[in-house]
């Protein structure tokens, strides 16, 4: 290396050293402790004692909560196919809406602004099985709404329902995939006497797939870490109905003071994010190309 | 014919999803508007109790008091502002490297960095509150502060696509003229970067406040509770009085929606700039 690509690494380097020490100090050095707790029994109190596989046989064969939790985060991504439904709609919506855009942007994203705390304390309230906001409106419909949250059977969807409400986020995602939809392309399509459903199947959809990819993964990810709504509606009940993953995960973390143990579920996850991580590189290629096409115009 | 029958069909579903989200946040507020017995009165349901018969303001006065509300804002700003000035401080230096700067090494750590965007923050969580047990931050503001100062990757590649779309020539030009890279960074780049520097600090004074996780992991002293985890525990302490608790809601969550309605086009194209990298 010659004297003046040293002098510009040794420059780079400092220029990046807070990333890069945060890197090291906030991520590396960590992920790596608790790979090494995760073979550990450890209580916070005394030193951890080397246990070896325990934890994950635990995780895997024993502790049965953990594949409950497991269910029901499974379960909770049922919402994602919904939530591309909502997302692409309600930007489509918007996209149209060429004068009171600004306005009805507003509205649409200010539930998405909201701590998760306070909507899950709204929504504690919209899903009261008496005099809640979402029973009075089925009620319009003449349809007897359940109890929800109360009910192992309904509160899932119940937190589904919250989830979509806060929607507006993929919404302004959406929407900026949408204008970036070249609009020769629908004009050559209705020339060619595409009808509205025809130039969204071929045109539209082809066009922001890449960001329903992107969203889907991300949604995933998520909801693999749902924690902050079950912790302050529901402590995991129903009949652990809402015992999601990163519930579970904190709880043994920080109330049954399984450290080790909450350290292999950590790895857990974050061998399924780096398995999404991995996805999201792999089909990148795709999508960039379609920017660079973009581009090119 | 039928084109003007479907956009009224799309004006109303237009209106219909406008009123469905922002509904319930209306109903929060008539909520915390009524007096406590009145909510919960058996007669009527939710939507006849949307225009409040009889106001009671005095559940915000006595949420302000179970809340703490002023002592634990003041917590939260407190908190905010730090964690903003050391975002906004540490990612235009690291963005400037990684951008403006040429050095052998420098994509290979910028892909690395873009990986880190997807690592979940559950993940780390647990590591490294070991970490800052062992440092002894445990009880502090530190493990919600110092982090900010040394970085966030999404911040970072944010600002970093800001920065590649500044001209080369300007900063040629300063070079000729014998600045140093910081002076270019401070007198060049940083003044043409003001709009996505408001996108970053917005987004990131919005994500420090609502943060839940964080707050609630590292501090164990209640005096110095920030706003969501001081309405968790309000939450606790009065499941049933739905008026107090939507009044304690309204409370926490004015502040960011007024942010918001204050900042949009900054919000809307951080929030937009999320779906771009990967």
């Amino acid at each position: 290396m010659s004297l003046a690509d040293r002098r510009r690494l040794v420059r780079g380097l400092l220029f990046v050293s807070p990333w890069l020490v945060g890197f090291v100090g906030l991520q590396l050095y960590p992920m790596l402790l608790s790979l090494y707790l995760s073979f550990c029994r450890y209580n916070t109190l005394t030193p951890p004692r080397f246990v070896g596989i325990e934890n994950y046989r635990t995780m895997l064969f024993a502790d049965e909560y953990v594949w409950t939790s497991i269910g029901n985060t499974l379960f909770m991504m049922l919402e994602l196919p919904a939530s591309v439904v909502l997302g692409i709609g309600t930007a489509l919506l918007l996209n149209r809406a060429a004068r009171a855009i600004g306005l009805f942007r507003t509205l649409y994203c200010l539930p998405y602004v909201l701590p998760s705390v306070s909507a899950g304390l709204l929504w504690l309230w919209v899903l009261n099985s008496d005099q809640g906001l979402v029973n009075a409106l089925l009620g319009l419909l003449h349809i007897p709404g359940p109890s929800w949250l109360k009910d192992a059977q309904w509160a899932k969807p119940g937190f589904m329902l919250m989830d979509l409400w806060g929607i507006g986020g993929s919404t302004l995602i959406y929407l900026a995939a949408l204008q970036g939809v070249p609009q020769h392309l629908h004009e050559a399509a209705e020339l060619d006497g595409a009808g509205p459903w025809a130039r969204f199947r071929h045109v539209t959809l082809p066009a922001v797939s890449p960001t329903v990819f992107f969203l889907v993964v991300t949604g995933a990810l998520g909801v693999l870490q749902y924690f902050a709504q079950t912790f302050v509606m529901t402590k995991g009940q129903p009949e652990n109905s809402t015992l999601f993953f990163g519930l579970y995960l904190f709880q043994n973390a920080f109330e049954y003071f399984r450290m080790g143990f909450a350290c292999a579920m950590a790895w857990l996850l974050f061998l399924v994010a780096l398995l999404a991580t991995y996805l999201i590189f792999r089909t990148s290629a795709r999508w960039v190309y379609y920017e660079a096409q973009e581009g090119a115009r | 014919m039928s084109r003007s029958l479907a956009r009224l069909a799309a004006g109303a579903a237009l209106v219909l999803f406008a009123v469905l989200f922002i509904l319930p946040l209306l109903w929060m507020v008539s909520t915390s508007l009524q007096p406590e017995g009145q909510v919960l009165s058996g007669t009527g349901n939710a939507l006849t109790h949307l225009i409040p018969r009889r106001l009671a303001p005095v559940n915000y006065v006595k949420a302000l008091q179970t809340l703490h509300f002023v002592p634990y804002l003041l917590n939260t700003l407190y908190v905010c502002v730090l964690v903003v000035a050391g975002t906004l401080a540490s990612c235009t230096v690291v963005a400037y490297g990684f951008s403006r700067l040429r050095w052998p090494g420098r994509d290979t750590l910028f892909s690395i960095m873009l990986a880190t965007i997807m690592l979940p923050p559950a993940v780390l969580l647990l590591p490294q509150f070991v970490v800052f047990r062992s440092l002894g931050w445990v009880g502090t503001y530190k493990p919600l502060i110092v982090p900010a100062f040394l970085g966030n990757a999404f911040f970072i590649f944010l600002l970093r696509q800001f920065f590649l779309g500044i001209p080369e020539e300007l900063t040629d030009a300063a070079r000729i003229e014998g600045a140093s890279e910081p002076q270019i960074l401070w007198h060049v780049i940083a003044p043409l970067a003001k709009p996505a520097l408001v996108t970053v600090a917005l987004l990131c004074f919005v994500w420090s406040w609502t943060d839940f996780m964080g707050p609630l992991v590292y501090l164990s002293d209640d005096r110095m509770y920030t706003l969501t985890v001081g309405l968790a525990s309000f939450l606790d302490r009065h499941r049933a009085d739905w008026s107090g608790l939507m009044a304690g809601t309204t409370l926490v969550t004015t502040p960011l929606a007024v942010l918001f309605l204050l900042g949009q086009r900054f919000f809307v194209r951080g929030i937009q700039m999320t779906g771009l990298k990967g």
